[in-house]
């Protein structure tokens, strides 16, 4: 009796599959056309294009008549004093970006654990989390108001406060990069805030309850308790920036920079705009894209791999 | 309460990080405070910098200027028809998309490489170039097209509903279905769609604020300021300060570069995610735990 129910139940399994398989699968296709269509055309033809960074692309010629010139525009671009400027600098502020993005939304995120009062703690995390929905137009609008020398409400309080002469945060090499990094943070560190205090809250409670009865006090447990237990969060999220590490925020340094900070500010991403798009030098600002669209693609996949190895991370 | 929460030195820490905690909220909304109280200040007390976190002389003056700039109007309502259409053509092509890959591969053979073709593009760009050259030949330029498809389709969004689809949906409620003779398009339309509704909220919010937040494809794509949205038009004026691209009087153009209206302008592009926004976290929340989840 129970194998004839298991039997019925196999054929049916089996009909089924077969009938999803044969019938059903071209509308399954089908669903997927429209999707694959819009990603073919918008990201997978601008990578053929890609072919213009070893070309002299000139738009009246079209790819297939413009002169081949092979490497050469890569080997302008390490020759460039402009052009290292630009990586180191995209080095630099991203690297800072990447450190600072980590610290203190795990320093806030444990200070906010120790927060017993829950109104305030969700209040404190809403408030922190606002300005990531805020795009880097309204809040480059707000902080070149607020950090003018010209009666910018910084600098107003800064010179009542210290006696100082007004700084021009956003015209200073000394001083916009630090810019930068400090309104990233302000901008971002809501959001990994909340990752790592999700990944706080599901920590086995009876790990802590079995370290008070061993007399360990808070910072004790912090320690040796709450700290490794983040480790695996720690390592996704530190180790999915590392593909970052060429973008340096375009959106950002575009809404903020100017030519006073060229020297300390320009990116990879903002210099191909101007060079490509503005000056109208596609083929070099192709190669300039690619250059940088090759080291991200392979820190991508490192970063992923990483997180896959050590915190058993997939995306999909 | 716990023993060690009764120490000396943890009622002192206590005292400070709640302290601590108020002040940094308070420096992360602060700038927001000075922009609205500038807004609503008059022009002289803003340009003579009186002006800290409450306004000074209050008046509307700067709000009936921006209202009464008819650019200013259009490219709100530029703004407003992008999020829509952006949003309805996103989540139609990445709904319909995400349930043939939420099936396993036995049931939809070739699943795996569909699944690439869109990873492939998280992994590797063409770039700023390439994409603009694309959108130009196409024909898209000055066209609500630019704005709206280069970006419709997001694999890491599509990647967040397949997993959703895969975890959330019964597989019972599916195979009774099928029993009775369902298709694959009666499938998704009167199982998948209703189960799915927190998820399909969520992807809508996170599409809808980023098509509002938008301004550079604008800024590249458009080459009239009639067709920018708003955030295009705000960068214009108020971070490159380009007055060259509108076509107006010395007199509209004063009112345009006082700090009060510049603030005003800031302040009503901003409204529409400050009033969601409460409501809204608690799906972000959501959304972010959904990217966190593991197959």
């Amino acid at each position: 009796m129970q194998t004839e129910i298991d039997l019925q139940e196999r054929i049916v399994t089996v009909k089924t599959k077969k009938r999803w398989n044969l019938k059903g699968s071209w509308q399954l296709h089908a669903m997927l056309l429209p999707a694959i269509v819009v990603v073919f055309i918008f990201q997978y033809i601008p990578m053929f294009g890609l072919v213009m960074a070893f070309q002299d692309y000139e738009p009246w010629l079209g790819f297939l008549n413009s002169s081949w010139v092979g490497l050469e525009h890569f080997k302008t671009m390490f020759e460039y004093e402009d052009a290292r400027q630009v990586i180191w600098n995209t080095l630099v502020i991203s690297i800072l970006k990447i450190i600072f993005n980590l610290a203190v939304p795990l320093t806030f995120a444990l200070l906010l654990n120790e927060v017993y009062v829950m109104k305030f703690k969700r209040t404190v995390q809403t408030i922190v989390y606002l300005p990531h929905f805020l795009s880097w137009v309204i809040l480059g609008g707000i902080l070149i108001d607020m950090l003018s020398p010209e009666g910018g409400i910084v600098n107003s309080i800064l010179t009542s406060l210290f006696r100082i002469e007004p700084i021009f945060f956003l015209g200073d090499n000394d001083w916009f990069r630090t810019v930068v990094v400090v309104t990233d943070v302000w901008k971002e560190c809501g959001f990994n805030t909340i990752v790592f205090l999700a990944a706080i809250t599901s920590i086995n409670p009876a790990l802590y309850e079995a370290a008070i009865v061993d007399g360990a006090n808070r910072w004790q447990q912090t320690i040796y308790i709450t700290l490794p237990s983040m480790l695996p969060i720690i390592i996704v999220v530190g180790t999915l920036s590392l593909g970052n590490i060429l973008n340096a925020g375009f959106d950002q340094i575009l809404n903020l920079y100017n030519p006073l900070v060229y020297k300390t500010g320009d990116i990879i991403d903002t210099y191909v705009y101007r060079v490509g798009l503005l000056n109208g030098d596609f083929s070099y600002a192709t190669a300039v894209g690619l250059f940088k669209s090759v080291i991200s693609f392979i820190l991508v996949v490192t970063g992923y791999r990483l997180a896959y190895k050590y915190a058993n991370y997939k995306i999909f | 309460m716990y023993h060690y929460q009764k120490s000396l030195p943890y009622k002192i820490f206590t005292i400070l990080n709640y302290v601590l905690l108020t002040v940094t909220a308070f420096l992360c909304i602060l700038p927001l405070i000075h922009i609205l109280a500038v807004s609503f200040s008059g022009s002289a007390a803003a340009t003579a910098n009186l002006v800290g976190l409450w306004p000074v002389d209050f008046t509307l003056d700067a709000y009936e200027k921006t209202i009464g700039n008819e650019n200013f109007l259009r490219s709100l309502w530029n703004s407003f028809f992008r999020v829509v259409l952006g949003t309805a053509i996103s989540m139609g092509l990445m709904l319909c998309a995400a349930y043939p890959l939420s099936k396993s591969d036995q049931v939809f053979r070739g699943r795996k490489i569909y699944m690439w073709f869109f990873v492939f593009t998280m992994l590797f760009h063409g770039g700023l170039v390439p994409t603009y050259m694309v959108v130009t030949k196409l024909g898209l330029t000055d066209t609500i097209w630019a704005l709206v498809l280069p970006s419709a389709v997001s694999s890491f969004n599509l990647i967040l509903l397949v997993n959703f689809f895969r975890t959330s949906v019964p597989k019972s409620l599916e195979e009774a279905a099928l029993m009775d003779g369902a298709n694959h398009f009666t499938i998704f339309l009167r199982i998948y769609l209703p189960i799915s509704v927190p998820a399909i909220a969520t992807i809508s919010l996170f599409t809808m604020v980023f098509h509002w937040n938008s301004w550079f494809d604008g800024m590249i794509y458009m080459s009239d300021v009639k067709h920018y949205p708003l955030s295009t038009f705000l960068q214009t004026i108020i971070v490159q300060q380009d007055f060259t691209k509108m076509s107006v009087d010395a007199e509209t153009l004063k009112n345009l570069s006082e700090r009060t209206v510049k603030s005003a302008q800031i302040f009503i592009a901003a409204l529409p995610m400050l009033i969601v926004y409460p409501f809204v976290q608690k799906f972000f929340v959501k959304g972010i735990v959904l990217g966190a989840e593991k197959e």
